[in-house]
């Protein structure tokens, strides 16, 4: 529809491209390539070497955003799910991805902290992480949908506890997995030489965008969003979707967890996937949708979600200390939420007619 | 509509706060020796379950008085899921303090300064004989120790120190953590590099680990002019995945370097993920030198495979201290020493042997 219009009058091609909800997270983009370009070109180079198994991969920080980008990129799917729905925010996100990785090393241990092979198979492990996540997912979400708990105050039991129940489901073990074949899922399958968690983040891009498009999952959480008992009235069960938009976050949770444990094959409970919760807010923010639920537009999101990462890998790339990123992302937010202001966004779109006008005349 | 809000707040957190309080306090009773009085971690105040408490508690102590040999100690501990090193700590500590060595031994965990005050009162009730304490603040111990200083009962500080006058205890045994620091400098300055060019790995900003791992080095690049960092000291928050990021930038950057110096062997072990996947080789006789510390039990077996080059120890095995120092109280004699620094040993990947890992490995 908007693009027809944009197409439709030239004239209002600017105010239009503006109003689009890309267009925050897009400028991001070009503005940090922008940077970058000319700060050091090099940045873009892309290298095919080999790794010290003697399988090929590319190298270079492009590549590495698209792989460090992917974990959040997925949470980011699930973040904006429920912030649509409920109006706020899942910080127990961190916790959950420390829980699921840890029953993922429990299932493949079998108890024994450093097994010389595998007690079940990967998947296996992995489908039982997935149910555990959604089980935490469903938690989260009665607690928001059916007691009616804002959903930050609900999601920060399981922050408090999380992690000590990660830690508690190996018995405070640090298991470390030594097949290689685990390795897969968070470096290179041999012969491949792009990293896994892109394609893995690519897989579940293309089936939260097959689900919106053939289901009324996106319908109805905005319409839940938007007005609650306007929802209900029309026949939907408002509490029912909110807590299927947290288990979604659930299994996105699942997917990051398997990432994360096998990048190391092992895991750390206290520092795990640690303030990510942080980030994939941030990410749904960056990508324009409102915090306060309602519309939401996915791909921006996900969008939104790569660009924190290409500036988390800029800011390495320049030394800055890592202790102060966290300030760098503050500002980043800071701008945003101040262009997103209504009042804002209305001096510019005033500016531009103001502008037009000087140029009819 | 606001006080609704605050209302449902207070439950939730309320409820949070029971959630975790039981969670630590069915930890505790797990984790007690069979020996070990019942509820420890108990707050005993006016309530008139400490009755029956002490009543068992007597009845407890019989057996033990009539064969007139045993000493009796309470141990306030961290929890023991707070780390592996915590893990191994508690683990060594219940391995000496046991029926056969000659010990009744009492444990209480906490992570919070009040639980660990009120459970070292009540091992002051029970009467023990001596106090060990790992306390998890410095502040706010003298007023207990008092008390245990007037019941003639000697206090051993394990691990942390605390803001007291040192009259109030017998020993404290600690970890230098500038020591491990420049031993680890030590060791690589022998290996006479012609140049050395380090990426620099640092723990959490600020805690006594970062700080003393830390200082030997900087001085180390301060005073010579062949050794150098590649870009500044990075905080990697003692995180593999945040570390394996900053060793991929300055890979990425096309930056040089032969040393990496982790303050931990999570660090450490994303920086080897890191250079792997650029094929940079790393260990014994390799390009890049990879330092850890901590010694966990999977790095003693990297610097075994010859992956890694040093991994300097942070010692957790405080009971063979202990045991001397109340040994020798215990034959009337003064502590020589209040502040009982351990030895902490550095492994090097050429002399690393099975046993090691076995003995130091956590």
């Amino acid at each position: 529809m908007q693009k027809n219009e944009a197409k439709k009058s030239n004239e209002n091609f600017f105010m239009n491209l503006v109003r689009q909800q890309m267009f925050i997270p897009i400028l991001a983009v070009l503005l940090l390539a922008v940077f970058n370009l000319i700060a050091d070109p090099s940045f873009f180079k892309i290298t095919l070497g080999y790794n010290s198994a003697g399988n090929p991969v590319l190298s270079g920080f492009l590549i590495t955003i698209l792989d460090s980008g992917s974990e959040l990129a997925i949470l980011a799917i699930g973040m904006t799910l429920v912030t649509a729905a409920s109006g706020g925010q899942d910080i127990s996100v961190g916790a959950a991805v420390a829980i699921a990785g840890s029953v993922i090393l429990r299932v493949l241990c079998g108890g024994n902290s450093r097994p010389e092979k595998l007690a079940a198979p990967i998947i296996v492990a992995f489908l039982v992480s997935c149910i555990v996540a959604m089980l935490f997912g469903a938690f989260n979400g009665v607690l928001v949908a059916y007691f009616k708990i804002q959903p930050m105050i609900a999601t920060l039991i399981l922050y408090t506890a999380g992690r000590s129940i990660a830690a508690w489901i190996n018995n405070n073990e640090l298991p470390v997995i030594s097949d290689e074949k685990f390795t897969y899922f968070g470096e290179f399958i041999p012969g491949i030489p792009i990293p896994t968690p892109f394609f893995i983040a690519v897989a579940c891009i293309i089936i939260i965008f097959l689900v919106l498009k053939f289901t009324n999952l996106g319908l109805y959480t905005q319409a839940v969003g938007i007005n609650e008992s306007s929802s209900r009235l029309n026949g939907l069960n408002p509490a029912f979707i909110k807590v299927m938009s947290f288990v979604v976050l659930g299994l996105c949770v699942a997917v990051v967890g398997l990432i994360k444990v096998s990048r190391v094959s092992t895991i750390n409970y206290s520092v795990i996937a640690k303030d990510i919760e942080m980030d994939a807010i941030l990410a749904v923010a960056l990508g324009g949708n409102a915090l306060s639920g309602g519309k939401f537009n996915m791909a921006a999101s996900i969008v939104g979600a790569y660009v924190i990462q290409f500036l988390t890998t800029t800011l390495y790339k320049f030394n800055v200390q890592s202790d102060a990123l966290p300030a760098y992302k503050a500002v980043v937010v800071i701008v945003l939420v101040v262009i997103s202001a209504p009042t804002v966004r209305d001096w510019f779109s005033n500016l531009t007619k103001k502008l037009k006008v000087k140029e009819v005349a | 509509m606001l006080r609704k809000k605050l209302a449902m707040l207070l439950a939730v957190v309320m409820v949070a706060g029971t959630v975790v309080g039981c969670g630590s306090k069915d930890d505790g009773g797990n984790t007690n020796e069979p020996a070990s009085t019942p509820s420890t971690t108990e707050e005993n105040s006016e309530e008139p379950a400490k009755t029956d408490e002490t009543g068992e508690d007597e009845s407890g102590e019989a057996p033990a008085k009539s064969d007139g040999e045993k000493i009796k100690v309470g141990i306030i501990n961290n929890d023991p899921n707070e780390s592996g090193y915590r893990t191994a700590n508690d683990a060594d500590l219940k391995k000496t303090f046991t029926e056969e060595n000659g010990y009744e031994a009492s444990f209480a965990y906490s992570m919070k300064n009040d639980e660990q005050i009120t459970a070292a009162q009540k091992f002051i009730q029970d009467g023990v004989d001596y106090l060990l304490i790992s306390a998890a603040d410095t502040a706010g111990w003298e007023p207990v120790l008092q008390d245990a200083q007037t019941e003639g009962i000697g206090v051993i500080l394990f691990d942390r120190t605390i803001d007291a006058s040192e009259d109030l205890y017998a020993a404290s045994i600690v970890s230098d953590m500038e020591k491990e620091g420049e031993t680890a400098v030590k060791w690589l300055t022998d290996q006479k590099l012609d140049k050395y060019q380090i990426i620099h790995l640092q723990g959490a900003m600020g805690t006594a680990a970062q700080q003393g791992r830390t200082k030997a080095m900087e001085e180390a690049v301060k005073a010579n002019d062949n050794w150098e960092y590649v870009g500044e000291p990075q905080t990697a928050e003692w995180n593999a995945e945040k570390a394996q990021q900053i060793v991929q930038a300055a890979i990425d950057s096309g930056k040089e370097f032969n040393v990496i110096y982790a303050e931990n062997d999570d660090m450490a072990k994303g920086a080897v993920a890191a250079l792997d996947k650029a094929n940079i080789s790393h260990g014994v006789g390799k390009d890049v030198i990879i330092m850890g510390f901590d010694c966990n039990k999977w790095a003693l077996e990297e610097l075994k495979a010859k992956n890694w080059n040093y991994d300097g120890q942070c010692n957790p095995f405080q009971s063979k201290y202990i045991a001397d120092v109340i040994e020798e109280l215990e034959a009337g004699n003064e502590v020589s020493e209040k502040v009982i620094v351990m030895e902490e040993k550095g492994f090097d990947a050429e002399t690393i042997t099975d046993e090691d890992i076995e003995q130091f490995g956590i």
